[in-house]
């Protein structure tokens, strides 16, 4: 730059968009390249026209018309919807999160566009009618608790996508009209890489399916429905050893020997498994048809295997490259010894309820202990998912020691505001704990007895923090204001029971901004504070949301009214126009 | 959020007294207590038991919160689909209507058929216990094995274990037609999609007729 006598460099910020183009493809992260927009016009330009990724992780904060203006080259992109507590049932059914008029928009603006990802969105038929008409080069369509579509539209996928390489339905509620979806696909398609049907409920037509996994020599994941028999899962894996993740359909039947050597003999030719999922009804007597694959495998979720006792503890076992372990709470502690002996790679553990509503007298299958073992022995575990019905500060405070690299903990104790159960305290000690040692935490749920100390630590030391979920926690309104005026790198904070009110929030007001939601329910919040929120924050969508049915309007409810439900996000699209009855933006 | 204040674990207490085996008089006291709180309830293992949980039972009424604890309800649909693909006949002890009913994977109704795949738990007793065990009769692949399961899960409380006389208990079963019955007499399979529950039978009542049989 500047050399005597050449020809001067042009000054770096007239380079031509193409190099910065290509100098921002090398920047994988979205916040980067958000960033990166930001420095000036000729970045932003540069950068917004080079994307071809994007992420909505809220389908309100914008107008799909303006997303699609802003990115026009984007190939692949993922739009979510509903809030996460949606997943728990406490979100009324129309409450919106509709994919039409995002499907709509890339119809016109992108035509070019490969991939499609929703996540808990109302998405129709003809949704998935106009995704199968309008992207000529579509390839990936990944719909994840979603509903409002049938199998007529999937048809309209299958037949319409000539290079559809994945169809992933996850937890998606399907009414299933007719099977011809799986029929749909051309005799002469064969670039299929990815397939899971596993939400779907009806029967598929198994010969179709066979010719289908038979032609399409790239497939690697198939995850199938709880339709398909043992004998059947056997077959497909004679035709597709290839397969490198497989969600076995019912993996239950009476024990023949003929049949265990045939899905013996199946899997042993499964060399390159390495994910397994599915295994609805598991048997015992079947578990050891895995073993040749066991030390292969990186992720297991038998957290729909209702197996317990020796057989499962000793599959397990054997599964010594494990990475990803998800499992019911039949494991029991003992298990959970075993794993941690075993499975020294685990990064990460869930471990789910089998009897979570104590219908079948709340025997206890697993406690502390369990989780106190695997923290212990497995260095590289960094994400938790457990749920139990006893904790106490010491294990919470051992763990925090064990394992300082923690990213994701979330602990669910199955009783609302149980206590440290040997010394009746509140966990404040321990969850303190949990987030003075973890400094890379990025999510935590906290469970049990919790009093507003425990935010004062969350507050001061969770800088890394990014989604916050709490339930039946705190005592006042000094809780809500230590995580809002802390936690610097809050993005998601779901809150339910916990007695705060409307002076943390309006205290806090500038900080919603900076997150990407906030939801509230069975809080002490106010007509009046919820108001006065969305006048001083503009730039927010604050929602107030009731029941069905109840469709009181806000504006003649006294200032002091309760407010059930609250969910407020910041939004460049105004208020949305598609709200039920029982929803009112204020 | 009103809780929904649906009383199962009472409801469950209520149809189990019903069901119940006992030697008395009908109408007479019951003394046995079912554990009704997740809190009091024991952990499988003998000689690992935090007495003291026992005490410290919250009450035994329990309001479902919704959606605590937070289960998905993708994945309760999917084990109720379960659970009522299982359960051939309505079985009088068990509250299943409700869609919103989130039935426990380990299902409490009789056995419907062996051979249905998945588990097949019973509730066993055993007279003087505080309270019942449940094993799934699919995990053993004959009575030898029962036994020895049985021994292992009730006979350890027993403090020394030397000391204990195996022909002072008698291991009885409750088959279709509510019939005590001594286990042991028919081949296994058939036991298995016969018996509703278990009782171990102590002192006199079962001297004589505990014999072990292989």
């Amino acid at each position: 730059m500047g050399r005597a006598g050449g020809p001067a460099a042009p000054p770096w910020h007239s380079l031509p968009d193409e190099v910065w183009e290509h100098a921002f493809s090398f920047l994988p992260a979205d916040a980067d390249r958000g960033a990166a927009a930001c420095a000036c016009h000729g970045w932003l330009r540069a950068e917004r026209r080079s994307r071809r990724r994007l992420v909505v992780p809220n389908c309100y904060a914008t107008d799909p018309r303006d997303a699609v203006d802003r990115f026009p080259s984007v190939r692949a992109a993922e739009v979510k919807g509903k809030p996460h507590f949606a997943d728990f049932g406490l979100l009324p059914p129309s409450w919106g999160a509709y994919a039409a008029p995002w499907v709509a928009a890339a119809a016109d603006g992108w035509p070019l566009l490969e991939e499609l990802s929703f996540k808990r969105m109302f998405v129709t038929d003809e949704c998935l009618e106009m995704i199968a008409s309008s992207f000529r080069n579509f390839q990936v369509l990944r719909l994840n608790s979603c509903e409002g579509f049938t199998t007529a539209g999937l048809a309209a996928i299958t037949e319409g996508c000539r290079n559809l390489k994945e169809l992933d339905l996850q937890e998606n509620y399907i009414d299933d009209c007719s099977s011809h979806w799986l029929s749909n696909f051309p005799e002469c398609y064969t670039s299929l890489e990815a397939l899971n049907f596993s939400c779907l409920h009806g029967e598929v037509n198994f010969t179709v399916l066979e010719r289908l996994v038979s032609r399409c020599r790239n497939l690697k994941t198939l995850k199938l429905n709880n339709a398909i028999p043992l004998d059947n899962v056997a077959s497909l894996l004679r035709k597709a050893p290839q397969i490198i993740e497989l969600g076995t359909g019912k993996f239950s039947a009476d024990y023949h020997p003929d049949l265990f050597a045939k899905v013996e003999a199946a899997f042993a030719g499964c060399t390159s498994l390495r994910r397994l999922s599915g295994t609805w009804d598991a048997v015992p007597d079947y578990l050891p048809a895995f073993y040749c694959v066991c030390e292969g495998l990186t992720s297991l979720n038998l957290s729909y295997a209702t197996v317990q006792g020796p057989e499962l503890i000793k599959f397990i076992s054997r599964c010594k490259n494990l990475l990803q372990l998800w499992v019911m709470d039949l494991i029991e502690d003992h298990g959970l010894s075993v794993v941690a002996s075993s499975c020294s790679k685990l990064q990460e553990l869930r471990v789910f309820p089998s009897d979570p509503f104590g219908h079948n007298g709340g025997q206890v299958f697993l406690t502390e202990r369990g989780l106190v073992d695997v923290s212990a022995s497995c260095p590289k575990l960094e994400s938790v998912l457990y749920f139990c019905s006893r904790m106490t500060n010491e294990a919470l405070v051992m763990i925090a020691k064990n394992r300082p690299n923690f990213t994701c903990f979330r602990l669910a104790l199955l009783e609302p505001r149980s206590p440290d159960y040997i010394t009746r305290q509140p966990l404040d000690a321990g969850f303190s704990a949990i987030v003075e040692s973890c400094k890379g935490l990025r999510r935590l749920s906290m469970s049990g007895l919790l009093t507003d100390l425990v935010f004062k630590s969350i507050g001061a030391h969770a800088d890394r923090l990014e989604m916050l979920s709490l339930a039946f926690a705190g005592d006042s309104d000094l809780g809500l204001n230590d995580i809002l005026s802390g936690c610097k790198s809050l993005k998601k904070l779901e809150i339910r029971d916990c007695p705060f009110g409307d002076k943390a929030l309006l205290a806090n007001a500038a900080k919603l901004e900076t997150m990407r939601s906030l939801w509230m329910n069975s809080c002490s919040l106010t007509v009046g504070g919820c108001r006065l929120l969305a006048l001083k924050m503009p730039h927010l969508t604050v929602e107030i949301i009731n029941d069905p049915g109840e469709t009181c309007p806000v504006e003649s409810l006294p200032f002091d009214s309760p407010v059930e439900k609250l969910y407020v996000y910041r939004t460049l699209a105004g208020p949305r126009s598609d709200t039920p009855d029982c929803v009112q933006i204020v | 959020m009103a809780a929904t204040a649906m009383d199962y674990a009472h409801v469950d207490v209520e149809n189990l007294k019903a069901t119940e085996l006992r030697l008395g008089l009908p109408g007479a006291e019951e003394t046995d207590k079912m554990p009704t709180s997740r809190a009091g309830s024991k952990r499988a293992h003998a000689g690992d038991h935090h007495e003291e949980e026992l005490k410290a039972a919250p009450p035994a009424a329990k309001a479902q919160v919704v959606g605590w604890p937070p289960v998905r309800s993708y994945r309760k649909s999917c084990f109720q689909q379960q659970s009522s693909s299982k359960s051939k006949a309505t079985a009088p002890a068990e509250v299943q209507k409700q869609e919103e009913v989130a039935v426990s994977v380990v299902a409490a109704a009789p056995p419907a058929a062996a051979g249905s795949g998945g588990s097949l738990f019973v509730k066993v007793s055993m007279d003087g216990a505080p309270y019942l065990r449940k094993i799934d009769l699919k995990m053993y692949k004959g009575y030898r094995e029962l036994r020895e399961a049985l021994e292992a899960m009730f006979l350890g409380f027993s403090g020394d274990a030397a000391s204990v006389n195996p022909s002072d208990f008698a291991v009885t079963y409750e088959d279709k037609d509510g019939d005590l019955m001594l286990v042991g007499d028919v081949p296994f399979e058939m036991f298995m999609s016969t018996c509703k529950r278990m009782r171990i039978m102590k002192g006199s009542e079962a001297r004589g007729l505990g014999s072990s049989k292989e």
